[in-house]
């Protein structure tokens, strides 16, 4: 088995692709996703068609102005103008204030402001909704604490006053940046693995090497150790560039988020090995390796989407991928705090994967050419 | 393993890959310290016997055992007792000729504290002392190839399997590489090594010849000649070589006739008659002869003789 891992770490430290794949790919893969991904709505585009052209309606406009989720970036005189930033997108957002704005308020009866929305991308609409429509109740109330109605600021005494938790600047990156950790390492993990034993079958080395007493259990221990080294190398890398470059909170222990870490890693080095045993070309099998543990990290883990929002049926499958219990781990640890028995459930959950997947990456490993 | 009992024996070994059948009913018997060369053209079941004799492919129906062992039940305990150098060229180019040695070393289960004596053994015997931390693709094929059979050797294997071991590999190399398999042989190591170069197998004490899937003959080079072939050599040069050939091969003396290079080589029941009736004979067909002798047989005149009688044979069966 030490005669195997030797000579992996050998041909990985040789081979400008794995080495490539161990040692760059994770520092990219951080500052891509760290700095590409954002949910965040900031700096939206607005354009105010403004109607009535007062003070009020102007003071309201500077609200918008104001405020860091928007950017005015156009202030039309049509609707037709209005129609068209929109449509362009140019705007994604419009405020569109009646001509008997100020007249309405001052009778203090209900005005409206009108508000469209470009909801192509229905996530970002969404929380910009949200935003303007915080302006606006704020730029409201202070109106009415100024004229001093009765029945207005009663109205604003049930105000709702939330107050955001675990995630306090309410930032994605906060966020999103725990769950990288468990993509980069499904990705480097599956990529490498993958490749390991599909290469000794394409060069012809493995014919010669399962005519030697070589048992499959030390052929996989000594194959995967390299790995698993390469893998708690770069996982305490990304955690490390998380934590101080990207400023991530991290308020768990170092030493839970590590065990989980090497759980999910032997979940991903098992995958990736059980494949490349099976599928005896490079190619196919760093493909077959992305499709089962990249794809599903990405997008059922919830490192980035959230799971409860999925379908009913999509949340039932994304219990089956392993990553969505590492990258619940992930984020409790990192934002929560947590500890092992608050995450009792998705360690156990990892456990079982990890056992199965060890156990049948040994059993389909056959010492045969047939 | 009873002292008497023959390193390798098959019985009426058989593999399938769907309706194609690659090994078709082979029996034979090696004993200790014998060189036995597989002989036959390519496809013709050579490296599917050595991979069933490894443990690698399962027989579809027949059995052997190796050092005693069953290959179908017994695969492991059949691979501590063998070293096997395949077909395809498989250390690992980008490992150096030392790390090569360790791995396999580490594979074989040589112990620890004797691995540097069996490397050192492995790296004079295949010449490449001062090359220990050369890539192996670096090296020439002669010199690989040597490689490979250090690797085989390092835990001293009573049994050596070699597919094709000489394959691309110069002439002064192959040559090299013999006297290596009979210096293992004279230590009492048992040698089955598959090869499609005529010439070496004369450096075997027995010779299979094996063509589609069928074992023809298991003998001597010497009883081969004897044998198989019923008659007597000549080597003809005419001209025309093709109207000469068509001409022998209607002539009512001839055996066999067949091209070798530039030459006809002619098989007659009795050589001194052929000698002096023959110009007279190729004469009359217009074609002049331009040198004829008795010639002692080769192995390859042997293995064309006895494939055609294979081929008629089987023609004549199915």
């Amino acid at each position: 088995m030490r005669a195997i891992a030797v000579k992996e770490m050998l041909q990985v430290w040789r081979d400008p692709i794995s080495l490539m794949i161990a040692l760059l790919m994770p520092f990219m893969q951080m500052m891509l996703l760290g700095y590409g991904v954002s949910l965040d709505v900031k700096h939206l585009p607005v354009c105010a068609f403004d109607r009535e052209v007062s003070q009020q309606s102007r003071s309201l406009i500077d609200r918008f102005r104001a405020s860091q989720y928007f950017r005015l970036a156009a202030t039309p005189a049509s609707y037709r103008e209005v129609t068209q930033a929109l449509d362009r997108g140019t705007c994604r957002l419009a405020l569109v204030i009646p001509p008997d704005f100020t007249e309405r308020l001052s009778d203090m009866r209900q005005s409206s402001v009108q508000v469209l929305i470009d909801a192509t991308d229905t996530n970002t609409a969404n929380i910009a909704l949200g935003y303007a429509q915080a302006v606006i109740s704020g730029y409201a109330s202070d109106i009415s604490a100024g004229t001093g109605g009765a029945s207005a600021a009663a109205s604003q005494l049930i105000a709702v006053e939330s107050r955001v938790w675990f995630n306090e600047d309410l930032q994605s990156r906060n966020f999103i940046i725990p769950g990288v950790v468990a993509l980069v390492m499904a990705l480097v993990g599956a990529q490498l693995t993958s490749l390991t034993i599909a290469r000794e079958w394409e060069r012809g080395t493995m014919e010669l090497l399962i005519s030697t007493p070589v048992t499959p259990m030390e052929l996989m221990l000594g194959k995967l150790a390299p790995y698993f080294a390469i893998g708690m190398l770069d996982a305490a890398f990304c955690l490390g560039v998380a934590v101080f470059w990207f400023g991530v909170p991290f308020r768990g222990e170092v030493l839970v988020l590590l065990a989980t870490t090497a759980l999910f890693l032997m979940v991903i080095l098992g995958l990736g090995y059980m494949i490349s045993s099976r599928i005896r070309s490079q190619v196919g099998a760093a493909q077959m390796g992305l499709l089962v543990t990249m794809m599903p990290t990405t997008l059922l883990s919830g490192y980035a989407f959230p799971i409860d929002q999925m379908p009913a049926a999509v949340q039932g499958v994304s219990y089956l991928v392993f990553a969505r219990y590492y990258v619940t781990i992930l984020k409790a640890v990192f934002l929560k705090g947590s500890g092992l028995i608050e995450l009792a459930v998705p360690i156990v959950a990892l456990v079982i994967y990890a056992a199965v997947v060890v156990f049948l990456a040994t059993r389909g490993f056959r010492k045969r050419l047939d | 393993m009873s002292a008497a009992a023959s390193p390798i024996l098959a019985e009426d070994l058989v593999k399938r890959f769907g309706s194609f059948v690659a090994v078709d009913h082979v029996s034979f018997r090696i004993e200790r310290g014998e060189i036995i060369g597989f002989l036959g053209p390519n496809g013709a079941g050579k490296s599917t016997t050595l991979r069933m004799l490894c443990g690698l492919l399962r027989p579809s129906g027949g059995r052997a055992l190796v050092a005693g062992f069953d290959v179908a039940r017994d695969a492991e305990k059949v691979r501590t007792q063998i070293g096997y150098m395949s077909q395809k060229f498989s250390l690992y180019p980008d490992l150096t000729v030392m790390e090569n040695l360790r791995f396999f070393g580490g594979m074989y289960r040589v112990p620890r504290g004797i691995l540097p004596e069996r490397i050192a053994f492995a790296v004079s015997m295949a010449g490449l002392a001062g090359r220990e931390n050369a890539l192996v693709s670096t090296l020439a094929g002669g010199w690989k190839q040597r490689l490979a059979l250090g690797c085989a050797i390092l835990h001293r294997p009573p049994i050596l399997f070699l597919d094709e071991p000489t394959s691309g590999v110069d002439p002064e190399s192959r040559r090299r590489f013999w006297d290596l398999i009979h210096a293992f042989a004279a230590d009492g190591v048992t040698v089955l090594v598959s090869t499609h170069y005529m010439d070496e197998a004369e450096y075997c004490n027995r010779i299979a010849l094996i063509d589609r899937g069928r074992l023809i003959e298991l003998a001597s080079p010497s009883a081969l000649k004897r044998r198989s072939l019923g008659g007597e050599l000549l080597a003809l040069e005419c001209d025309p070589l093709g109207a000469g050939l068509t001409a022998l091969q209607s002539w009512p003396e001839t055996i066999d006739a067949a091209l070798f290079g530039n030459a006809i080589h002619v098989l007659v029941k009795d050589a001194a008659a052929a000698l002096s009736a023959l110009p007279a004979y190729l004469a009359s067909a217009g074609v002049r002869t331009e040198k004829i002798a008795r010639i002692e047989p080769t192995i390859e005149d042997v293995f064309v003789r006895m494939v055609g009688a294979n081929l008629a044979g089987g023609n004549g069966r199915s």
